[in-house]
């Protein structure tokens, strides 16, 4: 396989992510959102850390910060970070079973909406609805599948 | 990798570097955002082609009908407009409402805690320009904070970090309405106990900012209370327009501000709702507005109080 095709099948989900992040939902589903790109990028970190590293997540963060209309650098610090906890510790994740990878997402969903919390709220005065944090448990309750999904992805194009 | 979006994060936020490029940079990612506006536009392009022949008769004919009433207010109106103006010209203080307006789509709508936005389909390449304010059929929706060639972000009147300068439509009362983060919800902050508020009072732009034109509906008054011994009453309010399920927006131009003549006369002179500053509130307001009627100078009050991001 060519390092084109190997690489296009996971930009195709980073841009699938992006969609998805953004995509109308009704107000009331809006706040129960997973946050793909979190699952997306921790997913290729873990299984691929030799293509997919600090500086894929650092852009694919500034470009959703674009998407989202936020301030330049919230989302692409998250990422980096996240990037850079998995690819240093991603022999030891690797061994986890499916439900301590599915805490340790949940985890870090949390970590993460917390410190966006704490960014925002440095620069103007917010609310904290408690519905901010609901999707922290619908990224847990998805990750499962998504990691299936994209294993069979990763198979399917023979992406290594 | 980290120090770099630390850089980012404090040169975007502090000293706006990106104000220039961002226009460039959004429209980078407008396709990611067309995309992802696709399947609601096919869910309607669909629903729309569905429609059986007698659906529409029924449906053009409510609409001709609705056309005929409107068109005679619009009658009338003209006439009004002119006695307003010939009004307006007795006591030398002319204004006018030709105001530009254009359609726009909704694209996505954006409610986390931070912000509450939407995304419509119209760029600088519409002559979309930064505080522009949006409306639609119903009052006022937002104004406009970033632009990209194609789209741009509505801040809506909800925003925590929006205000917007009010008069009561009943008793031209004056307020700085903000918004409250909630979806239905304002507030009326510094409001005296003993002003002139009442449940159900409609509140429209004052256009003291200069930003939002004057007259348009904003929100309706929906709780007074007052405790013993606060500083201020609490007064929240309930916006007019239904700000997450409208589809079409209008944006407005509005090419002349209104002149000093006008604003001096016009709604000032009517008693201030905000309180004078008295030495034992610790919490006075920003800028009270009566600062601004004594002085006649209104550019500082828009400057605090309508914030854009």
């Amino acid at each position: 396989m060519s390092l084109l095709s190997n690489y296009l099948a996971i930009y195709f989900t980073y841009f699938a992510g992006l969609v998805f992040a953004i995509v109308p939902l009704p107000i009331m589903l809006n706040a129960f959102r997973p946050d793909w790109m979190i699952l997306i990028i921790f997913y290729w970190v873990l299984a691929l850390p030799h293509r997919v590293s600090i500086g894929h997540a650092f852009i694919l963060g500034v470009v959703f910060d674009l998407v989202l209309g936020s301030t330049l650098g919230m989302h692409a610090l998250l990422f980096s970070f996240l990037a850079y906890i998995v690819i240093t510790n991603y022999q030891l994740f690797r061994y986890f079973t499916l439900v301590q990878t599915t805490l340790l997402v949940g985890l870090y969903s949390l970590l993460s909406k917390l410190a966006l919390y704490l960014m925002a709220s440095s620069l103007q005065d917010i609310i904290l609805h408690k519905s901010y944090f609901w999707s922290v448990f619908t990224s847990m309750l998805v990750w499962p599948w998504f990691f299936l999904f994209l294993r069979f992805i990763r198979r399917r194009f023979k992406v290594a | 990798m980290v120090v770099f979006s630390v850089f980012l994060f404090v040169a975007d936020s502090k000293f706006n570097l990106f104000a220039s490029s961002r226009i460039y940079l959004n429209s980078l990612v407008s396709p990611v955002q067309y995309i992802a506006d696709l399947p609601e536009k096919l869910f309607s392009g669909i629903s729309a082609s569905v429609m059986t022949r007698h659906e529409l008769k029924a449906r053009n004919q409510q609409l001709e009908k609705d056309n005929l009433h409107l068109k005679a207010d619009r009658l009338l109106l003209t006439q009004l407009e002119n006695e307003n103006k010939q009004l307006r010209e007795l006591l030398s203080s002319n204004r006018s409402f030709t105001n530009k307006r254009m359609i726009t789509e909704v694209m996505s709508l954006r409610s986390d805690p931070f912000s509450h936005q939407l995304l419509i389909d119209k760029g600088a390449v519409n002559g979309v320009y930064v505080g522009q304010p949006v409306i639609n059929e119903d009052g006022v929706v937002g104004q406009v904070s970033q632009v990209g060639s194609t789209t741009s972000r509505v801040l809506l009147i909800v925003d925590v970090s929006h205000g917007i300068p009010v008069r009561v439509q009943r008793n031209d009362l004056i307020a700085v309405l903000h918004g409250s983060g909630d979806w239905n919800r304002l507030k009326v902050p510094f409001v005296q106990s003993n002003a002139d508020l009442k449940e159900g009072d409609l509140l429209v732009t004052s256009g003291l900012g200069g930003r939002f034109p004057a007259g348009y509906p904003v929100a309706t008054i929906s709780h007074v209370d007052y405790q013993e011994g606060a500083a201020y009453a609490d007064v929240s309010a309930t916006p007019v327009a239904p700000l997450h399920r409208s589809r079409y927006l209008l944006l407005l131009w509005n090419e002349d501000q209104y002149n000093e003549s006008d604003l001096s006369k016009g709604r000032l002179t009517t008693s201030a709702l905000l309180p004078t500053e008295s030495a034992d509130n610790a919490k006075t307001p920003p800028d009270s507005l009566n600062t601004a009627v004594t002085d006649e100078k209104i550019e500082p009050l828009e400057s605090k109080n309508v914030i854009i991001e």
